[in-house]
């Protein structure tokens, strides 16, 4: 175990090298430097350009540079934001909870839906009941999920008023942030109004948040369920006289659940890329929307940040995502 | 691929069709399956939409009716069968933008799908065939654009190349690369060792001829699969792109960012939302139902 998880360890290490050198590049393919973008408009004498430059150290060469960016960021320094001045890994780590917050209610959401469709349809294989599911989950699977939250919105928020339309919280609440989790800190600070409020503004992105990786672990439980359900040990069990209840959550399950796991831990990526749209749409204060921002405010130190930052927790959370799969599973460990 | 020419030695043994070729074996597996057949029929429609988009289209999409603008569509009060499905914020025809919409929206796949597949084949083929260093290199990279979530490289890559309709596509193949590069140089690998390249090799065949003539049609299948389902990704991050605004800008008629500059207008005239966003979900559901079909078609172990 300790040799695959050294082995494994050991790939990450060139995959975050390249990411370092994606994010540098970015800033130095971009057209224009980024004092000629300091400067705007109005333009720069060039004795004043040259000195700025220097004060960058942009006249270096560029394996130098890359070599100085790689030693900030080791020290876990990515620079400032041009429009805030706030160093971008503390922007990043104050919004980051907001992120996880909807990011966990959209896979609770996912999951809780998903795994009993997905059982669901394996168990009336061919019924009425599996084409529904299998159709909902093809719909939710190619959906433009920007145009879903805005059909959401329409009808929840606007038509029948039961949700607010943005944010993180109504304006009147002011919780102190403890933990940046806002439904931990409602309940911390024993406002219950608040932990109201909080709520139904997370019910929508999370349910927007969460339908594509709902429909494909529902896709994924009913097919792995549908090849456990073949199985000997099953046939034994329902021989026996166990109930189909007992067969189909005690023994089939448990063994159907390993890949939709690795499936859940795969996710990462998606919910991400997700979010980046839900928070735009939802205005909930998270790094997807302050991503956006970055990109349209041509703010490169948030953007180069960002994405070092991202990448390195979808690495992160992809390498346990393999080693938690190596425990379960030993003939991953031997491949 | 071994067994492709059984049917035809015309030994007469048996008669032709009881044993299907597998071309024919492969359209009735695709036949069957109800939901492949709806997802070909919608394909093949949108290709006749983009195609004859001039001729359909009952107006030209750009052209503002400044008197008529946010009329409903023509069931709702107030409508018109002039204009069908509505008009926009500025009085252009919803109908006729969704029609010339089809067209961006199978070129973004089609454009994406294209670069993506050609380079990610030749990437794979290579990483397959030679291994070593070169195959180290190619996959470490791929690895590297794996651990981006997909939309946000497209907006990395836009915030380089600049939005537009054009860099959108370049962003949306660079994102769809890693995945072709994946799956075919895990079918080169796992031809190279069968014995007809063997024979092939032994006959005199060069390195290219061998890859791309003896290897790569074997490996065909699980690239078309993708290639489908790749021209799903392409039309849903090219939406999302022109949503964002980083992608096809005003006044195109791509249905993200005619989706995008109607937000304000959502609670007073809903269609000019609903729709857009309708013809993408119907596309991007056709192509994931043909490569559904296809996959269950192409690969008997994955058939029900």
């Amino acid at each position: 175990m300790l040799r695959f998880a050294l082995r494994r360890l050991a790939l990450v290490v060139p995959t975050f090298i390249g990411v370092t050198l994606i994010a540098f590049a970015l800033i130095h393919f971009i057209p224009g430097d980024p004092v000629e973008n300091l400067s705007g408009e109005r333009g720069m004498d060039p004795a004043r350009r040259a000195r700025l430059l220097h004060e960058f150290g942009l006249d270096r060469p560029l394996p130098v540079q890359y070599a100085d960016y790689v030693g900030h960021v080791l020290r876990g320094d990515l620079g400032a934001s041009l429009t805030t001045h706030q160093p971008v890994l503390d922007e990043f780590l104050a919004l980051f909870p907001a992120t996880l917050e909807l990011a966990f209610f959209a896979m609770v959401f996912a999951v809780v839906l998903g795994l009993p469709a997905g059982m669901l349809a394996a168990q009336k294989r061919n019924t009425l009941a599996d084409y529904a599911v299998m159709g909902a989950s093809l719909a939710g699977y190619s959906m433009p999920i920007f145009w879903w939250a805005l059909l959401l919105i329409l009808t929840f928020s606007v038509q029948l008023g039961w949700t607010p339309v943005s944010g993180r919280i109504a304006v009147e609440y002011d919780v102190p942030v403890v933990t940046g989790f806002m439904l931990v800190d409602t309940l911390r600070a024993g406002d219950f109004a608040a932990f109201r409020s909080a709520v139904s503004h997370l019910v929508l992105p999370a349910i927007v948040l969460g339908t594509i990786p709902l429909a494909v672990i529902a896709r994924m439980t009913r097919s792995s369920m549908l090849e456990v359900l073949r199985e000997d040990y099953i046939r034994a069990a329902r021989a026996k006289g166990l109930s189909v209840m007992a067969v189909t959550i005690v023994h089939a399950l448990r063994n159907a659940l390993i890949p939709v796991i690795t499936v859940i831990g795969l996710q990462v990526g998606l919910l991400l890329s997700g979010a980046i749209l839900t928070e735009t749409i939802f205005s909930w204060p998270g790094i997807g929307n302050w991503l956006i921002h970055g990109v349209q405010s041509r703010d490169y130190p948030v953007v180069q940040g960002g994405i070092l930052l991202v990448a390195a927790l979808v690495i992160g959370v992809n390498l346990v995502v393999d080693l938690l799969y190596g425990i379960v599973n030993p003939r991953i460990r031997h491949g | 691929m071994a067994d492709a020419t059984v049917a035809s030695d015309g030994t007469g043994a048996e008669p032709l069709d009881a044993v299907p070729s597998r071309a024919r074996a492969f359209i009735a597996s695709y036949a069957q399956n109800r939901g492949a057949v709806a997802g070909l029929v919608l394909v093949v429609l949108l290709i006749l939409c983009a195609a004859f988009a001039d001729v359909i289209a009952p107006h030209p999409p750009n052209l503002q009716y400044r008197d008529v603008t946010l009329a409903p569509p023509a069931w709702a009060d107030g409508g018109s069968w002039r204009f069908p499905l509505g008009t926009d914020p500025v009085g252009r025809d919803m109908l006729s933008r969704l029609i010339h919409g089809t067209r961006l929206s199978l070129a973004i796949g089609l454009v994406s799908v294209a670069i993506s597949l050609s380079l990610g084949v030749l990437l794979g083929l290579l990483a397959g065939f030679f291994r070593g260093l070169l195959d180290t290199v190619i996959m470490r990279a791929m690895d590297v654009m794996l651990a981006l979530p997909s939309l946000l490289l497209a907006i990395a890559v836009v915030a380089i190349l600049g939005p537009g309709l054009v860099n959108a596509m370049y962003a949306i193949a660079i994102v769809l690369l890693p995945h072709y590069v994946r799956l075919t140089r895990a079918a080169v690998i796992a031809e190279s060792g069968r014995d007809y390249v063997t024979a092939s090799r032994i006959a005199g065949a060069g390195n290219a001829r061998l890859m791309f003539d003896t290897i790569l049609p074997n490996c065909a299948a699980p690239l078309i699969v993708q290639a489908t389902l790749g021209f799903s990704n392409a039309i849903l991050d090219a939406a999302a792109l022109g949503f964002l605004g980083l992608g096809a800008q005003p006044p195109t008629p791509e249905w993200g960012s005619m989706l995008a500059s109607a937000l304000e207008f959502i609670q007073r005239a809903p269609w000019v939302v609903t729709y857009p966003g309708l013809a993408i979900l119907v596309t991007v559901l056709a192509f994931n139902l043909m490569g559904d079909g296809l996959r269950d078609a192409l690969d008997p172990k994955l058939r029900r």
